[in-house]
C-alpha cells in the first residue's frame, strides 16, 4: 500500500473519530495529528499528558507502575516492598525482564516479589506496624540486601500510613537505606508520574549519601547510563561500547543496578540519558546540585549509535574521539552484514508502533537502518516535549496517536495496513488475530537485546523472523475458506 | 411478626446519641421488643449502658486478634444485655492511623453475612460516629441498610449546623435507595425557646420533632452506674420521657426524603430566635486593635 498524503491522512483521522460523541470526539481529536517536520513545537498540533477517557480501553499503567515497576524495581541489590494488597506486587513480578548478574534471594531480589500483603485489619488499623515489622524481617532473612525501597500501593494514600516514619526508623534500625516511595496508583494521570515521584525519592533519600565523600577515586572520563534498564541485556550491550571507547561507566541506572552505583552517581563527569522520559528528572537535578551535564542518546541501529557515539564523545578529549571511532570501525563489518543479509527481506516494510514514553521515537532509526519505515508511532504516557523530539524522526504525513485507544488503534492499523505492528501484550493477541505480524516492544517478546550493535543484530533478526513468518500465509479466517462458504450456502 | 425496622441515628459529636440510644432502645425492650444495637464508632462506647461494661470487645479488634474478620463467629461479638437487648460494636483504630470508615464497612458485613439480623428483631438500632466524614459512615444508610434516619439535637447553633447537613446526606441517598429521615429528637441543652426552634428547624427540612427529651440529672447518675435511666430509676419522669419517645418512634410513620435549607435560611431561623446576632459587615476582618484605634 502506498503511503498516505497528508491529506488522506486527516481525512483518516476525522472518520476514526466520527464513531465518539461530541465531548470525546473533541477531546481525543486534540492527541491525534498528522506528522508535519516542519513544526518546532509538538504542542501546535498535538496534546499529551492528559487524563485518558473513561470507557475509551487506555493501556496505559499507573503511577505504582512507574515507580516500582521501572525505576526502582531494577536496582538489583535493594529489597522493594509493594505496600498494601498482594496483587500489584504480585502481577507486576518479573513482568519486565531486566536481567541482572547476582544469586536472587541472596544478593539481588531482582524477580522475587515482597509485599505487606494487606487485610481489611491493615486497612482498619493502618499498616505501619506491620511494615516496620517487615523491614525487621528482611534484615534477619536477607542479611546481604543493601536497603529497602517502600512502594505504595493505593491504599497507602487513603488510609494515611506514615510511611516516612517507618523508613527512618527502619534506616536506624539495620543501618541501610530506606526509602518511602508515594507513588500510589491513582496520583496522576499514567505511569510518567510515578517516575517522577520515583527520581524524587532518589533525590531525597539516596542521592545525597556520599556527598562530601571523595574516598572513591574517580577519573576524567567516569560516566553514568541513565534510563537503561537492562531489558533482556540492553544495558549490558551498551555499556560494553562506552567501555571500549575509553570511558569507565559507574552506574547504571537501574537495570542490573546497585545502590552503591546510584550513590556514586554524583561523582561523575557525564550523564548519558537514554529513557528520557522517566530519568530526565533526576538528571535535571544533577544538573543544577552537582553542575553535572547531561546528554540524551540512542543505541538503537548503527546509524543512531553511530551518532550517538560521537556525540558522546564530542564532551572528552581526542582519547575519547578516537575511541568512539575506533568502536564504530569495529562493529562496521559486523553490522554491514546485518544490514546486507536483512535489509534485502525487509525493504520497504512499512511499521505502526504504540509504545510507552522512549521507543516510539528512538527505535525510528533502527528500523530505517534495516529500510523500513515508520508510518504510524504514539506515547502511552508521553509529555510534549517527547513529541517535540518525534516530529524530526518521522517522516511527513505519518500518524501520531498520544495515548491512543484500543478502538483507534485497531482501526488505525485496518486503514493503514502495516506490514509490523509493535506494541504490547495486551495488543499483542489482538492484531495477530487480525493476521498482522507483531512484536512486543516492551519486553522484546522474550528476546533481545535490542540496544547497541549486538542488540542490533537480533533486532534484524527479530523482525524478519516476525515479519517473513510463513505462517501468515496460513491465517484465514475459516469463514473465507471455500469450503465452508459452499457449506453456508447449503444451508441456506 | 413485623417486619424489621432499621434505624440510625445521627447527630453532632457529644449531642448525647449514645446516652439517647440506649435509653430508648431498653424503652423499647421494656414494651416487648426484640432489639439489636450496632456501635458504629471506633470509642465503642454505644452499649455500655446496657451492657454495664467499660467498652465492649469489637469486631475489628477481635478480627485483628483472629487473623482476619472471616475467623469470627458471632457469637463472638454480640453480646446480651439488660432486657435481652443483642449489643455490638464495630470498633475501629486508634485515632490518626487506618481507616475506621472501612471498619465500619466490614463490620456491618460480617454481621449480615452471619446472619445477625434474625427474623426474632424488631428493631435495630446504628449509632453513628458524629462527623459523617467519609463513606464507610454512611454504610448504616445505604441500600438494604437503615431506612429510618433519627437526628439528634439540640437548641445550639452547631447542633443544628450539623442535623441540616446530615440531612443534605440523606439526599443523596434517599434519591437511590429507600432510607428516610424520620425525624429530629431534641435533646435538651435548655436554650431559649427550643422546642419551637426545633419545631420551626423540623418543619422547614420538612419532617417533625418527634420528641423533646428535657434535662435532667438522673441521666448522669445512671451512667456513674454504666446503666440507663429505665433500669437504673424505672418509676423517674425522665423515665417515662424515654418510653413516650419509645413509643413515638414505635408508632412512627412519618418517612420523608428532607428538605435541607441553605445557610442563609438556617442563619435567618436562628436569628429569629436570637441564637445569634444580625451580621454586622462593617466588622468582619478587623482585628480588636484594628477596632480600638477607629
Amino acid at each position: 500500500m502506498a503511503a498516505l498524503t497528508r491529506e488522506e491522512t486527516e481525512a483518516l483521522i476525522q472518520e476514526v473519530l466520527e464513531i465518539y460523541p461530541e465531548q470525546a470526539k473533541k477531546d481525543r481529536a486534540k492527541h491525534l495529528a498528522v506528522n508535519d517536520q516542519s513544526l518546532e513545537k509538538s504542542n501546535k498540533c498535538i496534546t499529551s499528558n492528559r487524563k485518558s477517557l473513561p470507557g475509551v480501553m487506555t493501556i496505559r499503567g499507573c503511577a505504582y507502575a512507574g515507580s516500582k515497576g521501572v525505576v526502582w524495581g531494577p536496582i538489583k541489590d535493594m529489597i522493594h516492598i509493594s505496600h498494601g494488597p498482594v496483587g500489584c506486587g504480585q502481577y507486576s513480578r518479573a513482568g519486565r525482564r531486566n536481567y541482572y548478574v547476582g544469586t536472587t534471594g541472596v544478593n539481588a531480589f531482582g524477580t522475587m516479589n515482597f509485599t505487606s500483603d494487606f487485610t481489611e485489619k491493615d486497612i482498619v488499623f493502618g499498616g505501619d506496624k506491620k511494615l516496620a515489622k517487615i523491614i525487621t524481617e528482611i534484615e534477619g532473612l536477607f542479611p546481604l540486601h543493601k536497603g529497602i525501597s517502600i512502594q505504595s500501593e493505593c491504599p497507602i494514600g487513603l488510609i494515611g500510613d506514615d510511611i516516612e516514619a517507618v523508613a527512618k526508623k527502619g534506616n536506624k534500625e539495620i543501618n541501610k537505606p530506606v526509602v518511602p516511595v508515594r507513588c500510589e496508583g491513582f496520583r496522576g494521570v499514567s505511569q510518567s508520574l510515578g517516575h517522577h515521584i520515583a527520581n524524587d525519592a532518589i533525590r531525597d533519600w539516596v542521592l545525597e549519601n556520599r556527598d562530601g565523600d571523595d574516598s572513591f577515586p574517580t577519573t576524567p572520563y567516569d560516566v553514568a547510563v541513565i534510563g537503561d534498564y537492562n531489558i533482556g541485556g540492553d544495558a549490558w550491550a551498551s555499556r560494553t561500547l562506552l567501555e571500549e571507547m575509553g570511558l569507565r561507566v559507574v552506574a547504571q541506572w537501574s537495570g542490573d543496578g546497585t545502590i552503591a552505583e546510584i550513590e556514586k552517581t554524583p561523582k561523575v563527569k557525564l550523564n548519558l540519558i537514554h529513557c528520557y522520559r522517566s530519568m530526565n528528572y533526576i538528571a535535571r537535578h544533577m544538573e543544577e546540585k552537582y553542575k553535572i551535564p547531561w546528554i540524551e542518546y540512542n543505541f538503537f541501529g548503527p546509524t543512531k549509535i553511530a551518532e550517538s557515539l560521537r556525540r558522546i564523545a564530542s564532551h572528552f578529549d581526542d582519547t575519547i574521539k578516537e575511541g568512539a571511532e575506533r568502536v564504530i570501525a569495529r562493529y562496521e563489518a559486523e553490522y554491514q552484514a546485518v544490514i546486507d543479509k536483512y535489509k534485502p527481506r525487509l525493504q520497504g516494510k512499512r511499521v505502526m508502533l504504540y509504545i510507552g514514553g522512549l521507543r516510539p521515537r528512538h527505535v525510528i532509526g533502527a528500523y530505517e537502518d534495516l529500510g523500513m519505515e515508520v508510518v504510524g508511532t504514539g506515547y502511552e504516557f508521553g509529555h510534549n516535549d517527547d513529541y517535540d523530539r518525534t516530529i524530526k524522526e518521522m517522516g511527513n504525513a505519518t500518524l501520531l496517536y498520544d495515548d491512543v485507544t484500543g478502538y483507534e488503534f485497531e482501526e488505525f492499523v485496518k486503514k493503514v495496513q502495516p506490514d509490523l505492528v509493535g506494541s504490547g501484550v495486551k495488543e499483542k493477541y489482538i492484531f495477530q488475530k487480525m493476521g498482522v505480524p507483531f512484536r512486543q516492544m516492551h519486553s522484546w517478546d522474550y528476546s533481545g537485546p535490542y540496544h547497541g550493535y549486538d542488540g542490533f543484530a537480533i533486532f534484524a533478526r527479530d523482525m524478519d523472523m516476525t515479519i517473513n513468518n510463513p505462517c501468515w500465509k496460513q491465517v484465514k479466517a475459516p469463514w473465507k475458506t471455500a469450503a465452508s462458504s459452499e457449506a453456508v450456502k447449503a444451508v441456506a | 411478626m413485623a417486619k424489621l425496622r432499621q434505624c440510625a441515628i445521627y447527630g453532632k459529636g457529644g449531642i448525647g446519641k449514645s446516652t439517647t440510644t440506649q435509653n430508648l432502645v431498653s424503652a423499647l425492650a421494656e414494651l416487648g421488643n426484640k432489639v439489636m444495637i450496632v456501635g458504629c464508632d471506633p470509642k465503642a462506647d454505644s452499649t455500655r449502658l446496657i451492657l454495664h461494661a467499660k467498652a465492649q470487645t469489637t469486631i475489628m479488634s477481635l478480627a485483628a486478634e483472629a487473623g482476619s474478620v472471616e475467623d469470627l463467629e458471632l457469637e463472638d461479638v454480640l453480646k446480651v444485655g439488660y432486657g435481652g437487648i443483642k449489643c455490638v460494636e464495630s470498633g475501629g483504630p486508634e485515632p490518626g492511623v487506618g481507616c475506621a470508615g472501612r471498619g465500619v464497612i466490614t463490620a456491618i458485613n460480617f454481621l449480615e453475612e452471619e446472619g445477625a439480623y434474625d427474623d426474632e428483631l424488631d428493631f435495630v438500632f446504628y449509632d453513628v460516629l458524629g462527623d459523617v466524614v467519609c463513606g464507610g459512615f454512611a454504610m448504616p444508610i445505604r441500600e438494604n441498610k437503615a431506612q429510618e434516619i433519627y437526628i439528634v439535637c439540640s437548641g445550639e447553633m452547631m447542633a443544628m449546623y450539623a442535623a441540616n447537613n446530615i440531612a443534605k446526606g440523606i439526599v443523596k441517598y434517599a434519591n437511590s435507595g429507600s432510607v428516610r429521615l424520620a425525624g429530629l429528637i431534641c435533646n435538651s441543652r435548655e436554650t431559649a425557646r427550643e422546642d419551637e426552634l426545633i419545631s420551626a428547624l423540623a418543619a422547614k427540612i420538612g419532617t417533625t420533632m418527634i420528641h423533646f427529651v428535657p434535662r435532667d440529672n438522673v441521666v448522669q447518675r445512671a451512667e456513674i452506674r454504666r446503666m440507663t435511666v429505665i433500669e437504673y430509676e424505672p418509676q423517674a419522669k425522665q423515665a417515662d420521657e424515654y418510653r413516650q419517645l419509645a413509643i413515638k418512634i414505635r408508632d412512627n410513620k412519618n418517612f420523608i426524603i428532607p428538605t435541607p435549607i441553605t445557610m442563609d435560611e438556617l442563619e435567618e431561623l436562628m436569628m429569629e430566635f436570637g441564637i445569634i446576632d444580625q451580621e454586622d459587615e462593617s466588622i468582619i476582618g478587623k482585628t480588636a486593635a484594628a477596632e480600638a484605634s477607629a
